[in-house]
């Protein structure tokens, strides 16, 4: 087939408009969104003194943290699926941590030192390590079909960052069932677990994700 | 480009012969000193340039990002003529630059890669790009509806975009 005859079917099958790659990652977030969201309600419930905890700072900055996460990397998910290399804001990925650590450095100041362990500890590490990767499954799946329409510069890079999104959905979704408050123990376990998320989905953004 | 983007083929058309000069320019080169056909690699950029145009941002200048797709698909392409003789030495950057020539074994006939789609993608891809049926007359010829033609056409060149990716590794 000479170019010239390649390009006019090209020119054919364009005779539709295109769906841009941030409109397929939004649907996509949102799906996952539903879906985790459904899940929840399913099988989990919200910690019975919700209605008390929304007034408390320490609640409010729990989520505050992770929809900064989760809007930072959102943010710039569209630019990682693009061929180009560069991705601007990179640094409001920062935001969310930078918080993290002031909310830490807060607490080791007011809070005396014989108690800081037991708030590290806190109720439920281990339902922390494992609610927020099930809840992040979902909002992963969905960002990682998306971008697979993409053509990002970087597979890996474009993997994790999804896999941080997909990460801060399911840790924004468990902080409501969650009865840990302590700054101490978002900035330990729900790291851990956002982590995890974000390294299983660069290893496979790496896989599939390559065009 | 934003009119291509919005359905308009006849634009489209035109902006992918333009884009072609300037790609056969800058893969030209590099691709005999690879020894590479030229002409495939051009080919299988455009394909890329074609299935992943939903990455465009609009509003913003389209040469950097032509330039991203061609870069990505000229690595793939030299990488994948390294794989080739990595048998025998370890380092693809090697490989290219010791030039060992090939005797154009690497040269992919994308009319060989036809012969690797299904009956009916290859008669619509025929139709379409040979014969330069529009998708409508395609229809009408092979019997097929309009919609039909459509969805085979789009799903061919993803194929053969999956085919430029693999053929190498095949033999």
């Amino acid at each position: 087939m000479r170019t010239d005859e390649l390009i006019r079917a090209l020119a054919a099958d364009g005779a539709r408009p295109v769906v841009p790659i941030e409109r397929w990652l939004t649907g996509a977030l949102l799906a996952g969104i539903a879906l985790s969201a459904g899940l929840f309600l399913a099988a989990l419930h919200a910690r019975p003194d919700i209605a008390l905890a929304v007034y408390t700072p320490a609640f409010c900055f729990k989520v505050v943290i992770t929809l900064a996460l989760a809007s930072t990397a959102a943010f710039v998910l569209s630019d990682a699926a693009r061929p180009m290399p560069r991705i601007r804001w990179r640094g409001a990925l920062l935001i969310a941590p930078v918080l993290l650590v002031a909310g830490v450095v807060f607490e080791l100041v007011t809070v005396p030192a014989h108690s800081w362990a037991t708030r590290l500890i806190g109720h439920n590490a281990t339902h922390c390590l494992s609610l927020i990767p099930l809840l992040a499954i979902a909002p992963a799946a969905c960002l990682l079909a998306a971008l697979r329409r993409g053509a990002p510069a970087r597979p890996a890079l474009a993997g994790g960052i999804a896999g941080l999104l997909a990460g801060a959905v399911g840790a924004t979704l468990y902080a409501l069932t969650c009865p840990d408050d302590s700054a101490l123990f978002v900035a330990t376990w729900y790291s851990i677990a956002i982590i995890a998320v974000t390294a299983v989905s660069a290893y496979l953004g790496n896989r599939i994700l390559r065009w | 480009m934003e009119r291509s983007l919005q359905g308009d083929s006849r634009a489209y058309e035109q902006l992918l012969v333009l884009l072609t000069v300037g790609l056969r320019a800058v893969v030209h080169s590099r691709a005999r000193a690879a020894g590479l056909e030229a002409e495939d690699v051009v080919q299988e950029v455009l394909l890329a340039l074609h299935l992943k145009r939903g990455t465009w941002q609009t509003g913003t200048p389209v040469a950097p990002w032509v330039a991203a797709i061609a870069r990505n698909k000229m690595v793939d392409a030299f990488r994948r003529r390294g794989q080739r003789t990595e048998v025998s030495i370890e380092s693809v950057v090697e490989t290219l630059s010791s030039d060992a020539g090939d005797e154009g074994r690497n040269a992919q006939d994308v009319e060989h890669m036809l012969e690797r789609l299904n009956d009916r993608q290859r008669q619509v891809v025929r139709a379409v790009s040979l014969e330069g049926y529009s998708a409508q007359e395609a229809a009408e010829r092979l019997q097929m509806s309009e919609g039909a033609v459509r969805v085979t056409l789009h799903r061919s060149l993803k194929a053969l975009a999956a085919i430029f990716r693999t053929v190498p590794n095949e033999d």
